[in-house]
């Protein structure tokens, strides 16, 4: 490793010595910035899984554009869409087909002992069009009413349940106090406000939601002409339309200022982001405190240096040097125990917790310039090494 | 005394403190310093002896008068004209100041890197040498912490003397060896100055190592009280 750096330095790895001198100091450092990176990937984990566990009841839907109340940030909050300004929607040039989709959440009582909220998620039965094609044939079993597509992710069941339900057997639960048949399963996945989710006709989840109207829907979806401007027809509506009570934007603007929405705005997203930045002064903290007691320590060593004629730059150097050894030591244990806590993480929570590439880049890069602030600040130290006090 | 001394001090005041609390250590000292001599500053302890020594090597800033090392005017010098100075010195503390981290080898490079002479294995082969001509030749790779004062001491002459200065400063050199060691570094100073026309300006106790120096000055409350030249 000397003979590595010194050929990277081009000059005696001093830095590197001087850490791996005193092992004790240099594990209980390499220790807290392992510590400090396994907080920051935890927190972007689950910042990460909000994201994911978001956009993914959007990933059933196929639509270009969605209508929604004023008040509206999410799929499943806000106020109720008047069903007539879909008849409005169509008369814009350009909208080939409009839907209203509903959303309610309700308890599963899925045994004795567990019980799991889902969002229920309803178009009407003729509306396959605006259902992602992977489940546009499996929708056309809802008409039947009081049936549903019954989430495989979802967090309290089990392969066993799930495994039980096909359209020759389908399986009657008990929701809302109705006998509900769950006639087939689709995967979507287990999300922060809710356990998973079903889908089904409107008709179906009107009679499950007594106090709902057919008249007024969550939100209002759209499809425009093929090779048509979404944004054009975006505008349009915006003429016709009341701005003040509907929000009127594409599907994928949707999907993602509900994301931002849930990141930056809703307490889980904000608590696991402040955690990203606990974790990152966390480092900070620990990599100048080891810094500057490095530097203080070594201050007659320095002193003797500035004696025989080495430059600030020198020092500087010394100190950016331990700053990136220990960024980069210490980030490979953190990488390595975040991974297996993501797995449990997944496991226990439920939710999609992944190490991106992007990710782990990112982190490290943050580790880096986090390492190398605080070398900056210890740097600060250098300037008590006076080699006049040696004599 | 020709103009190429590599010293020359005129009229040299130094104060320490501030305010009230301030107190002149140095009084108007003039010093003339031939090139390739062994020169000793003597003198009881607080007599400026050390202060003077600093001020030369320009570890210290001047204050008052003038100090010309190696023909640069030092009071009112840069940063950087300071440290370019100190790379054409060598300094030899009374503690050893070698890095802890380091091995006996690796401190001696440290001497030798500052002036970018050569690659690694030509410094290597320097320092083992001059490290195997001061006695440390099983020590090489020895941590500080494994070596005796006196060895220490021989690490830190080597460091100095490993890049060929122009100039030495020392401080007490040999307070930390025996009466052999001692005589063996004063005499490889006093060798560099015969061979290589090295100054040497040490400050000492040490009275056995008088008998070597072509020069003594001592120094008494801050002022110069005696010039010999032996």
């Amino acid at each position: 490793m000397s003979a590595l750096l010194t050929r990277i330095l081009g000059r005696m790895p001093i830095g590197w010595l001087q850490l791996v001198h005193n092992k004790g100091r240099l594990a209980a450092a390499l220790a807290g910035v392992a510590f400090a990176n396994i907080l920051v990937f935890v927190q972007l984990g689950m910042l990460g899984a909000i994201t994911a566990t978001t956009v993914q009841p959007y990933s059933l839907l196929k639509a270009d554009i969605m209508i929604s109340s004023a008040d509206s940030n999410t799929l499943e909050d806000g106020g109720n869409v008047a069903r007539q300004y879909m008849l409005r929607a169509l008369s814009v040039p350009g909208i080939t087909a409009a839907a209203p989709i509903y959303i309610g959440k309700l308890s599963w009582q899925v045994d004795e002992r567990r019980s799991s909220t889902l969002m229920a998620m309803a178009l009407p039965v003729d509306a396959g069009d605006f259902i992602s094609s992977k489940l546009r044939a499996q929708f056309l079993h809802l008409a039947l009413p009081d049936t549903a597509i019954i989430d495989r992710g979802t967090r309290g069941g089990s392969p066993e349940i799930f495994d039980k339900i096909t359209l020759d057997h389908p399986v009657v639960y008990e929701l809302n106090n109705r006998q509900i048949q769950f006639v087939d399963t689709m995967l979507v996945g287990a999300g922060f406000t809710s356990d998973g989710n079903i889908l089904m006709a409107d008709q179906s989840f009107l009679h499950l939601f007594a106090n709902r109207s057919s008249s007024a829907p969550s939100h209002l979806l759209l499809q425009v002409e093929e090779g048509a401007s979404v944004a054009r027809s975006i505008e349009l509506l915006q003429q016709i339309l009341p701005t003040d009570i509907l929000r009127i934007r594409s599907l994928a603007d949707a999907q993602a200022d509900d994301s931002s929405y849930q990141t930056t705005e809703r307490p889980i997203g904000i608590i696991f982001g402040l955690g990203t930045l606990v974790g990152i002064l966390v480092g900070l903290v620990i990599v100048y405190q080891v810094l500057s007691t490095d530097v203080a320590d070594h201050l007659k060593e320095y002193a003797t240096f500035k004696a025989m004629g080495y430059g600030q730059p020198f020092f500087l150097g010394v100190v950016f040097e331990e700053a990136l050894i220990l960024a980069i030591m210490g980030f490979i244990p953190g990488i390595l125990a975040s991974l297996g806590l993501y797995q449990i993480l997944e496991a226990k929570a439920g939710v999609p917790v992944d190490m991106t590439a992007a990710r782990a880049i990112v982190v490290l890069l943050g580790t880096l310039a986090a390492c190398t602030l605080s070398g900056a600040i210890a740097t600060r130290r250098l300037a008590r090494a006076d080699p006049a006090d040696l004599f | 005394m020709t103009a190429s001394s590599p010293i020359i001090i005129k009229g040299l005041n130094h104060w320490f403190g501030q305010g009230e609390a301030r107190k002149q250590a140095i009084f108007d000292v003039n010093l003339k310093i031939a090139p390739g001599s062994l020169t000793v500053l003597m003198g009881p302890s607080g007599s400026g002896k050390t202060t003077v020594l600093t001020l030369m090597a320009c570890l210290r800033n001047v204050q008052e008068g003038s100090v010309t090392l190696l023909g640069q005017e030092l009071l009112g010098a840069e940063e950087n004209q300071m440290v370019a100075l100190r790379r054409r010195a060598g300094v030899i503390f009374q503690a050893h100041n070698l890095h802890e981290s380091l091995t006996a080898e690796q401190n001696v490079r440290m001497g030798l890197e500052v002036h970018g002479k050569g690659d690694v294995a030509q410094q290597s082969l320097a320092a083992k040498h001059i490290l195997t001509q001061l006695g440390l030749g099983t020590r090489i790779n020895y941590l500080p912490s494994s070596l005796s004062g006196g060895q220490k001491q021989r690490v830190a002459v080597a460091r100095a003397l490993a890049p060929n200065p122009e100039i030495i400063f020392a401080d007490e050199p040999t307070a930390a060896l025996d009466k052999e060691s001692g005589m063996t570094v004063v005499k490889m100073l006093k060798d560099l100055g015969r061979l290589r026309g090295t100054t040497t300006i040490m400050v000492t106790h040490d009275n056995r190592i008088l008998e070597l120096a072509d020069r003594i000055i001592t120094l008494e409350e801050g002022a110069v009280v005696k010039d010999e030249n032996i």
